[in-house]
Formats: C-alpha cells, structure tokens, sequence
C-alpha cells in the first residue's frame, strides 16, 4: 500500500476516511485533526496555559506530545494512584517523556501522591469505604486535576478521551437514557463557576488505532500494560460492539459521536446551558469549597468516612 | 514466525508467510483494534509476514 499524499510506503490504512498514509503524513494529518479540534470547540488560545492530565497511556502522552509540537503553553499532571506494580512502571513511562521530551521544551510534570495525601493507595481506599475501586479512582482524580489546575491559575485542563472513548461513553448513556449525562459528553466544557477549570478533550476527533499509531510513528513510549482494575469494565465491550460495527460499516463511530455533538449544539439554543444549569445548582463545599451539588464534595464526605473507618 | 501479544502477555508461532489480514482472520481478531509492529514499523494489512519474522500485535484499546 502507498501514502495517498505522497509516493513512500503507507503504515497505517484509515478506512473512515478511505485513505492511507505513511508515518510523515499520518503526523500531520494527526496534528492537523487536533489544531483543528481546538479552533472548532473554542477549546484554548495560544497564550493560554493548559495542564494535561497524564497516565502513562498512548492517548495522554501522544497529546502531551502534540500539544508541545503545536507550540502551546502545556504542562502535565501525573496522579500516582498506588496500585501495586502498575503505578510504579506508568509513572516511570511519565517521568522518561517528561525528561526526555517535555522539560527540554520548557514543559514541567508534577505528580500527586495518593498515598501521601490519604494515607492509602486508591486500592486500600476504595475497600474501606466500600465502594468500587474505579469510582473511588474517578472522584480522586477529577478532583485533583481541578484543584491543582485551579490553583495554579491554568485557564484550562485537557485529558486524552479519544473518538472511541467518547463514542462507546455515549453509547452507554443512551442505552441506559441518562440524559443528565448526554449534557457533560461535550469535548469542550466552559469553567461554569468560579473554582471549576474549564476541561477539554483536543483527541475527539482520532480513534485509539489511530493515536497509537501515531505514537508508534513518532517513538512515543508509552505503557501498553492496563490498570489491572480495568478488566472486564463496560466501556470495554461497547467498544468492542463499535468496532464490530465500525468493521461492516467504516465512518460508523465518527457519525455517531459528531451526529450528536452537531444535534446537540443546534438544540442548546432552546435547552438551559450546562452553564446556566450549573450556576443554579453548584455552591462551594463546606471543607474544601470546590464547588458542589452536596453541602459537602464527594472527595470530601469520601476522605471523611475512610478516616472513620480506619478508627 | 513469531507473534507477540498483550492483555494477557503471550507468544504464538504461525505458519508463514502470511497476509497480515490473514493473520488477524486467522486468530479472530478485529483490525480496529490493533496495530502490527515489526521491529519498529507498522504494517498495513496488505503487507507480508515471512516465516522467519517476529511480529508484536499490539492492542490500542484501553478501558479506563
Ligand atoms: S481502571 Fe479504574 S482504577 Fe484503573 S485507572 Fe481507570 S478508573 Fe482508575
Ligand atoms: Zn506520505
Ligand atoms: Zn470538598
């Protein structure tokens, strides 16, 4: 197979798109699809500084990398989640990048501690308070990625959710008519009070295949081992139904996920914004004032009863 | 050749040389959701693996 843009071998075939490239003109096309992703969704400007949430993985990495390549003001955040070999080796794939890649372009990495913070790994956490341990990871970590880009005044915080992930997240909602959630599926989502960063996803327009590939490409060494906790997650098999799906009929993911993306902005001149939703029903939590439906966020009530529980 | 792979870790010998898209039939897997590396190259599918390669297919889903 040839690069359709130029005479060299291809490496990677994209049917969505019925094209293929080689590894030069996959880069770009890569870049161009993100720089493209940022203008369209309003998601940063160029002298806006943007710290990306980082864990090691293909997704995040690769768009720490592009981010840097672009030109943009970025800096990442690890969170060490204290799970037992699998956090010691994704953080040393952070720390080599940052070395290596990030800090010789002026870019800095700091890491967050589980342990130093609660006392406990994420593991030991979750059990004490008993809860599943991927939701407890989840409320650690939208917290501490806003409060660190909240107080070291980032106008906006990035994560590496891909196509794949947000397509088989809507495809999960939708089965399950979760409406409240349809709202918050957007890759650009405004700091709608005062103590919410505002949080974007420049990767929503590439699908895993092709970010790892691109990550191949561009000798981008990332983690290809998963969070153990991750077996047998939901998100596993709707992504394994699209891709069956994407298989028979390419362009299928990318059609479901901007079809609704493209719906939802023409119905957000009638439906209240999440803005105006959120003003109305956050207010500042009692202990740490990171804004809240509760009187009390949920890292706080959660810190509270696992220190109980350790009594 | 030899055939490496992840989730869980393991090493598989077949009969070459074989189409790449052959060897994703041939162990029921779905393109989409792997890349096949050899050395550090990507290979399209309708590449050749000759008997005496190794190849690494690796996945590019993740579950978080
Ligand atoms: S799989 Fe679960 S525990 Fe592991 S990083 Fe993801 S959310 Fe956290
Ligand atoms: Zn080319
Ligand atoms: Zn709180």
């Amino acid at each position: 197979m040839r690069c359709r843009k130029c005479p060299k071998r291809a490496v990677l075939g994209l049917s969505r798109h019925n094209t293929a490239f080689c590894g030069d003109c996959l880069t770009e096309f890569v870049r161009t699809q993100v720089q493209r992703a940022i203008k369209a969704q309003q998601m940063f400007a160029p002298e806006d500084r943007v710290l990306v949430a980082v864990s090691g993985g293909k997704d995040s990495l690769t768009l720490w990398e592009i981010l840097l390549k672009l030109g943009y003001r970025v800096d990442a955040l690890y969170v060490d989640l204290g799970i037992p070999g699998y956090s010691s080796r994704s953080k040393e794939k952070v720390e080599q990048f940052a070395k290596v890649v990030a800090e010789p372009c002026g870019s800095q990495l700091t890491i967050h501690t589980v342990e130093e913070d609660a006392g406990a790994g994420i593991k030991e956490l979750a059990n004490l308070i008993k809860r599943p341990t991927c939701s407890a990871c989840g409320t650690i970590k939208r917290y501490q990625f806003n409060r660190v880009a909240w107080q070291n005044h980032y106008d906006v915080m990035a994560t590496g959710h891909n196509l794949d992930d947000e397509a088989a997240r809507l495809l999960g909602n939708v089965l399950q008519w979760q409406e409240e959630y349809l709202q918050k599926q957007s890759p650009s989502l405004p700091a709608s009070v005062e103590g919410f960063a505002k949080k974007v996803k420049p990767l929503y327009r590439m699908t895993e295949r092709e970010i790892a590939a691109y990550a191949v490409v561009n000798r981008i060494d990332y983690l290809v081992e998963e969070c153990p906790m991750a077996k047998g997650a939901k998100m596993l098999v709707y992504k394994d139904a699209l891709n069956r799906l994407e298989a028979e009929s390419p362009g299928t993911k990318q059609r479901f996920y901007w079809g609704f993306l493209d719906r939802q902005e023409k119905s957000s001149s009638v439906a209240p914004s999440m803005s105006q939703i959120d003003q109305t029903t956050l207010q500042p939590c009692s202990v740490c004032s990171q804004p809240t439906t509760a009187g009390t966020c949920s890292f706080c009530r959660m810190m509270a009863r696992a220190k109980t529980a350790v009594k | 050749m030899k055939v490496h792979l992840s989730h869980p870790t393991r090493d598989l010998i077949i009969q070459g040389p074989k189409r790449v898209a052959d060897i994703f039939k041939e162990l029921n897997l779905i393109p989409e959701a792997f890349l096949i590396i050899r050395g550090q190259d990507l290979m399209t599918e309708d590449e050749t693996v000759a008997d005496g390669d190794s190849i690494e297919i690796r996945p590019v889903i993740s579950g978080g």
